[in-house]
C-alpha cells in the first residue's frame, strides 16, 4: 500500500524524468571529448605500430642483413625476402616486400630483428589509390626509414630501459 | 471592385506575412542547428561545426541540398495525394502563425477565438500526415502514419482540456487579451495557478509535435521513418519544415498561455523593473519561447521512446483526468477569487 502510494508521488513528481534531465544537463557543461581528427590527434605511443619502416646505420649502410627471421615469424606471411651476395661480400636483400593488406601490425618482425632494421613506425593514416600499391618494396620502407629515422631513433631509445 | 485603398491594404498584409515567415523560416533552419549543437553538447561532442564560421552556414548548405535533390514518386503512389501531402503539412503550420501576437498589438489577425483557431490549424496538419501515409502506398508509411495521426488526436484532446483551464483563467479566447490578463510581474502568470495544466499542456505539446521522446511515428528500428519514408528532396523537406514551425509555435503559445507572452517578468520589482525596461516586449517572448525550444531539445537529448501502449495510456488515463480535476479546482479558485490571478478588478 505504502509503496503504492510512494510509487504514485513519484509518476506524478516526475521525479525520474527529472534526474534524467539532470544527468543530460549536467554534461552540457562538462568539457567535450571530441578529437577534431585531421587538426588534432591524440597521443600516440612510443610504441605505436603503423606502417613499416627500414632503418639504416648513421653512415648510410642499410641494417637489414636478410636473416629472413621477420618472414619467418611473420603470423600472416606478409613479408617476402630474396637475398643474394653482395659485391664486398655481404649478404643482402635483393627483394624485401611487406603486403599492408596481410599485415596484421602485431609487430613480431620488430622483435625478431637481430639488427633493429625493420621497424614500425607512428604513421597511422595511410592510403592506397591502385591495385598493388598495399604492396610495400624495399625501396618504399626505406624511404620511410629515412624520412622519419629521428623519430624512430628517439622512439627506440625511450623503449631501450624496459628491455 | 478593388479600389487603391484595397490594393494597399492588401500590399500590407502580404508585407506583415512576409515578415511573419521569412524570420520564421530562417528561425526553423537554426533550429535545427542549435539542436544538433546542443544534443552533441549533451553528449560530450561538438556537433557540426565545419560548414561556415562554427559551423553557421550548414543550415544553408543542408538547405540547398534538399533543394537539389530528385524528387522520387514510387511507382504505385497516387501521384496527386503524394504531392499535395507536403503542402497539406506545411500550410496549416504557417497559417497558425496570423494569431500569435508577438508584442502588443504586433499581430496579422486578432481573432476573438484565437484559441480555437489554433486548434483548428494544429488538428489540420494531421491531414497531411494521414494523405501522405495513404498517398505512399508503402506499408510503413501507412503504419507510421496511423500512428502519428492517433497520437496527435489523442494529445489534442489532453491539450484542448488544459486550454479550457487557461480561456477560464483568462476570460477570453483572444490570444492578445489572455497575455493582457497575466499582468504583472512573474507570480502573476499562469504557470503558477495553472501549473498542472502548464505540466499536460507542455508533454501534450510535446507528444503533439511528434517529437522524442513521442516520437513513435518514426520508429526507426521498426518503421524506418514513419509517415515520410517515401519522401526525399524538398517533398521530406516539406515535412522537416512543418515538424519544426510547429515545435516553435508551440514553444510560443507555451509561453503565451502560461508564462505571460511578451510581458516582464520583473514588473512589479522595484529596481529590477526599472533596469529591464528597455527592453523591447519581442525580446521577452522570443526569450520564453526559446527557454522552451531548449526543452524540446533537452528531451529528445534524455528520454528514450514510450512504447505505443503507454503513450495512449498516458494521455487518456493521466492526462485528462488530471486536467478534469484541475478545471474543477480552478473554477473554485475563480470563484473564491483567490489572490493574485484571479481578485476582483
Amino acid at each position: 500500500m505504502l509503496d503504492k502510494i510512494k510509487k504514485f508521488f513519484r509518476t506524478f513528481f516526475l521525479t525520474e524524468l527529472l534526474s534524467g534531465l539532470k544527468t543530460t544537463g549536467r554534461h552540457f557543461f562538462t568539457k567535450n571529448v571530441t578529437i577534431q581528427f585531421p587538426d588534432e590527434e591524440t597521443p600516440k605511443s612510443n610504441r605505436f605500430r603503423g606502417l613499416h619502416a627500414l632503418r639504416r646505420y648513421p653512415n648510410g649502410e642499410e641494417r637489414c642483413i636478410a636473416c629472413k627471421l621477420c618472414e619467418a615469424v611473420c603470423p600472416a606471411l606478409a613479408i617476402t625476402i630474396e637475398s643474394e651476395q653482395r659485391d664486398d661480400g655481404s649478404r643482402r636483400t635483393t627483394r624485401y616486400d611487406i603486403d599492408l593488406f596481410k599485415c596484421i601490425y602485431c609487430g613480431f618482425c620488430e622483435e625478431a630483428c637481430p639488427v633493429d632494421a625493420i621497424v614500425e613506425t607512428r604513421i597511422s593514416n595511410y592510403h592506397f589509390e591502385k591495385r598493388g600499391e598495399q604492396i610495400m618494396h624495399k625501396q618504399d620502407l626505406l624511404a620511410v626509414g629515412d624520412r622519419y629515422e629521428q623519430q624512430l631513433a628517439s622512439d627506440r631509445e625511450e623503449d631501450s630501459k624496459f628491455r | 471592385m478593388l479600389t487603391i485603398d484595397d490594393l494597399i491594404s492588401l500590399g500590407l498584409t502580404l508585407l506583415k506575412v512576409l515578415l511573419i515567415v521569412l524570420p520564421l523560416l530562417l528561425a526553423v533552419a537554426y533550429l535545427t542547428l542549435a539542436e544538433r549543437r546542443v544534443i552533441g553538447i549533451i553528449q560530450d561532442r561538438i556537433g557540426p561545426n565545419r560548414v561556415g564560421p562554427r559551423g553557421l552556414l550548414q543550415p544553408i548548405a543542408d538547405m540547398v541540398k534538399l533543394f537539389f535533390k530528385e524528387i522520387i514518386i514510387p511507382t504505385n503512389a497516387n501521384r496527386y495525394l503524394f504531392i499535395m501531402a507536403p503542402i497539406l503539412a506545411i500550410a496549416p503550420a504557417l497559417a497558425a502563425w496570423a494569431v500569435v501576437p508577438f508584442a502588443d498589438g504586433w499581430v496579422l489577425a486578432n481573432l476573438n477565438v484565437g484559441v480555437l483557431y489554433i486548434l483548428a490549424m494544429t488538428s489540420l496538419g494531421v491531414y497531411g500526415i494521414i494523405i501522405a501515409g495513404w498517398g505512399s502506398n508503402s506499408k510503413y508509411a501507412f503504419l507510421g502514419a496511423l500512428r502519428a495521426s492517433a497520437q496527435i488526436v489523442s494529445y489534442e484532446i489532453a491539450m484542448g482540456c488544459a486550454l479550457v483551464g487557461v480561456i477560464m483563467a483568462a476570460g477570453s479566447l483572444n490570444l492578445t487579451d489572455i497575455v493582457n490578463a497575466q499582468k504583472g510581474g512573474i507570480w502573476h502568470w499562469y504557470w503558477l495557478p495553472l501549473f498542472p495544466l502548464f505540466v499536460v499542456h507542455w508533454i501534450s505539446a510535446v507528444a503533439e509535435t511528434n517529437r522524442s521522446p513521442f516520437d513513435l511515428a518514426e520508429g526507426e528500428s521498426e518503421i524506418v521513418a514513419g509517415f515520410h519514408v517515401e519522401y526525399a528532396g524538398m517533398g521530406f523537406g516539406g515535412f522537416f519544415l512543418a515538424e519544426y514551425a510547429n515545435m516553435i509555435l508551440m514553444s510560443l503559445l507555451a509561453s503565451i498561455f502560461y508564462l505571460g507572452g511578451w510581458l516582464s517578468p520583473f514588473a512589479g520589482i522595484p529596481i529590477l523593473e526599472q533596469a529591464f525596461a528597455w527592453v523591447p516586449q519581442i525580446v521577452w517572448l522570443f526569450a520564453k519561447t526559446s527557454l522552451f525550444l531548449l526543452l524540446y531539445i533537452w528531451f529528445r537529448a534524455t528520454f528514450p521512446r514510450y512504447r505505443y501502449d503507454q503513450l495512449m495510456r498516458l494521455g487518456w488515463k493521466i492526462f485528462i483526468p488530471v486536467t478534469l480535476i484541475w478545471i474543477v479546482v480552478l473554477g473554485f479558485m475563480i470563484k473564491f477569487h483567490v489572490s493574485p490571478w484571479f481578485s476582483i478588478s
